[in-house]
């Protein structure tokens, strides 16, 4: 199994070693707590612009490899890599100015400021400007950014609410448009239909399928009929390790998945 | 307590009203009363009341804006104060001239903001790491450390007797010293540093730091280094309290170790917790609260046969009462006291109709 490596840090976004051409690569991915293995050597590459599904049971480890893909846990063993350069051991912000994005299973917001002041929070984050001791203009770049996503994930008649007040569905949708801040180039979503009304995950759907196709991501996601229409591949976990791997319509007759996923007594909703 | 309790965001609505137009009616008879207050005040109450009032809330509001909107609680800015302030009087002139180096004011002063800013960068960049109570512990530790240092220190700090007659340079011919130019130079850097306070907080820094109080996570994960912000916090916070420890040597016309003690340090804590840490009015509010009953407690605790050195007693208490009756201070009774007013009039109205 592979230690972390350290490389340069000069390498310039996505100019290192494209030999692999992948947007995310993990090799030999292990995290230990205490004497537990929540992931144990998980090696999985994703191309630019593919959708990717991971799909398992309750503790099978997909948030955990999530946490390892931004730098909220270092891995205990194993190799990480960002549009081929190593970021194994690189703090959560510097990953996110490279273009990866992560969206929470539970809504991770300001829920104090507006959905406006959320978005725009989150396009300075990646900007130069977030240093900066002067107020924006109404017409400011960031502030115009901020206005085109509020759009883009239907939240233009609450962009002035403070987003303690709205509904669970507009704070998920919100918690989607955090992710798409900036100029992402790769998106860990977990479980972003979580909670949602079938309205809701239709609505989901489609912000999902017409992003730019040249923007990847994972998706952990329980409701396989959102898994399945959003990615093209999947990735099935179980007990911390890959168990399988495939295109989706191979994963969805799969004998052995069926068995462990869909009839193992896990309730879907 | 949220991010938004200040103003409605700015990437909202757009406020297109004159600045002039923004600043409630209150605000301006307040602002009036303060500018005309020397035609009806003396002398005592405009240099010892009013200018330790602004100068106290000063260094309280440096603290304000690290634990109100960065959530640091740090028990520095007294030593931040007192870095300035000694700067001051170690490089221009003073009475002890075989310690100071006697340079010009327009060299002095900068120089003093930049050491004590580089000085509260360095602490700061020791305390982020920790959290919580154990921010306040290191943040004491820094504070009790300076202050034995200054105190032994005789060939930079001039140790225990510190420095006397340091006054402030005679610009444009006036006496800042006089109780009336004094009174208008701190009422000038206090609603200056107020100002910037109310104004940093809807910046792009300001609000990022409220954000990395909120969610920290959250933050790394929109790209901002949480670590770096938070320095960057105690670096900005050091030029209030520098403004506020530079005027405190002047008014006092000495600084010694004393100044900066462990229970200066504390105080700095309580008046921004009774007047209010969540908001930059706060401070001043505390100050004032403060500062009147260090000054009259003397006459108070001799009505009721209490001899004159028990007024921490007071102070303790008050601070307690507060504590337990009103966490947001003295502001968040009065918020308290106005939503009832709303309710029985609303009560009352709805009641007619």
């Amino acid at each position: 199994m592979n230690a972390p490596v350290v490389t340069s840090r000069m390498n310039l976004p996505g100019a290192g070693n494209a030999s692999s051409g992948n947007a995310l690569e993990l090799r030999g991915i292990t995290k230990m707590f205490g004497a537990l293995a929540a992931i144990s050597d998980v090696t999985l590459s994703v191309k630019p612009g593919e959708r990717r599904a991971v799909l398992g049971s309750n503790g099978a480890g997909k948030t955990t490899l999530f946490n390892c893909i931004t730098g909220d846990f270092l891995p205990t063993a194993g190799l990480v890599r960002f549009f081929g350069e190593d970021v194994t051991v690189f703090p959560p912000h510097e990953r996110i100015r490279r273009g990866l994005r992560r969206t929470y299973q539970i809504s991770s917001l300001f829920t104090g400021l507006s959905v406006m002041d959320n978005i725009y929070l989150a396009c300075c984050g990646v900007s130069r400007n977030r240093f900066s001791l002067i107020r924006p203009r109404p017409d400011d770049a960031l502030v115009h950014a901020a206005g085109v996503l509020v759009e883009a994930v239907h939240l233009t008649d609450d962009k002035d609410r403070l987003v303690g007040e709205l509904a669970y569905g507009q704070q998920r949708q919100l918690e989607v448009a955090l992710a798409l801040s900036g100029a992402p180039r790769f998106v860990l979503f977990d479980e972003p239909a979580a909670g949602l009304s079938p309205t809701e995950r239709a609505d989901l759907v489609t912000i999902l399928t017409s992003l730019p196709a040249h923007i990847g991501f994972i998706i952990i996601e329980h409701d396989m009929d959102v898994a399945l229409r959003v990615a093209e591949s999947v990735t099935m976990m179980h007990n911390g390790r890959i168990f399988k791997e495939g295109r989706a319509d191979e994963i969805e007759s799969d004998p052995e998945v069926q068995e462990l996923y869909l009839g193992g007594g896990h309730a879907q909703h | 307590m949220s991010v938004a309790d200040q103003a409605p965001g700015f990437a909202s609505a757009a406020d297109q009203r004159m600045w002039s137009e923004r600043i409630p009616a209150p605000w301006w008879i307040f602002g009036f009363i303060l500018l005309l207050l020397p035609i009806v005040a003396n002398n005592f109450w405009l240099f010892q009341i009013m200018g330790w009032t602004f100068i106290l809330g000063m260094i309280g509001l440096s603290l304000m804006f690290l634990a109100g909107y960065g959530g640091m609680v740090s028990l520095l800015q007294m030593s931040i104060a007192g870095m300035a302030g000694y700067m001051v009087a170690i490089l221009g002139p003073s009475g002890a001239a075989n310690v100071s180096l006697g340079l010009t004011w327009w060299i002095v002063l900068p120089a003093a903001f930049l050491i004590a800013a580089i000085f509260a960068t360095i602490c700061g960049a020791l305390a982020v790491r920790t959290d919580g109570i154990y921010t306040i512990m290191i943040t004491l530790a820094v504070a009790a450390a300076f202050f034995y240092f200054t105190r032994q220190n005789y060939s930079i700090f001039n140790g225990y007797s510190g420095f006397n007659l340091v006054l402030p340079p005679k610009l444009f011919g006036v006496n800042w010293r006089d109780p009336v130019p004094f009174y208008y130079l701190t009422l000038a850097c206090a609603a200056l540093c107020y100002g910037a306070v109310v104004y940093l907080a809807r910046s792009p820094f300001g609000l990022a730091l409220q954000g990395v109080r909120d969610n920290p996570r959250r933050m790394a994960a929109l790209g901002f280094n949480v670590t770096a912000h938070r320095v960057a916090a105690y670096a900005l916070a050091s030029v209030f309290a520098s403004t506020g420890g530079i005027l405190l040597v002047w008014q006092n016309a000495q600084i010694a170790p004393g100044t900066i003690g462990i229970s200066s340090a504390i105080d700095v804590l309580v008046v921004a917790v009774v007047g209010g840490i969540r908001r930059p009015l706060g401070p001043f509010i505390g100050a004032f609260i403060y500062v009147l009953l260090q000054v009259f407690s003397t006459d108070i605790l001799g009505f009721f046969g209490f001899s004159a050195d028990r007024f921490k007693l007071i102070i303790g208490i008050g601070f307690l009462a507060v504590v337990l009756f009103s966490p947001d201070g003295v502001l968040g009774l009065w918020d308290r006291w106005r939503a009832g007013v709303a309710a029985r009039k609303a009560a009352t109205t709805g009641g007619a109709t």
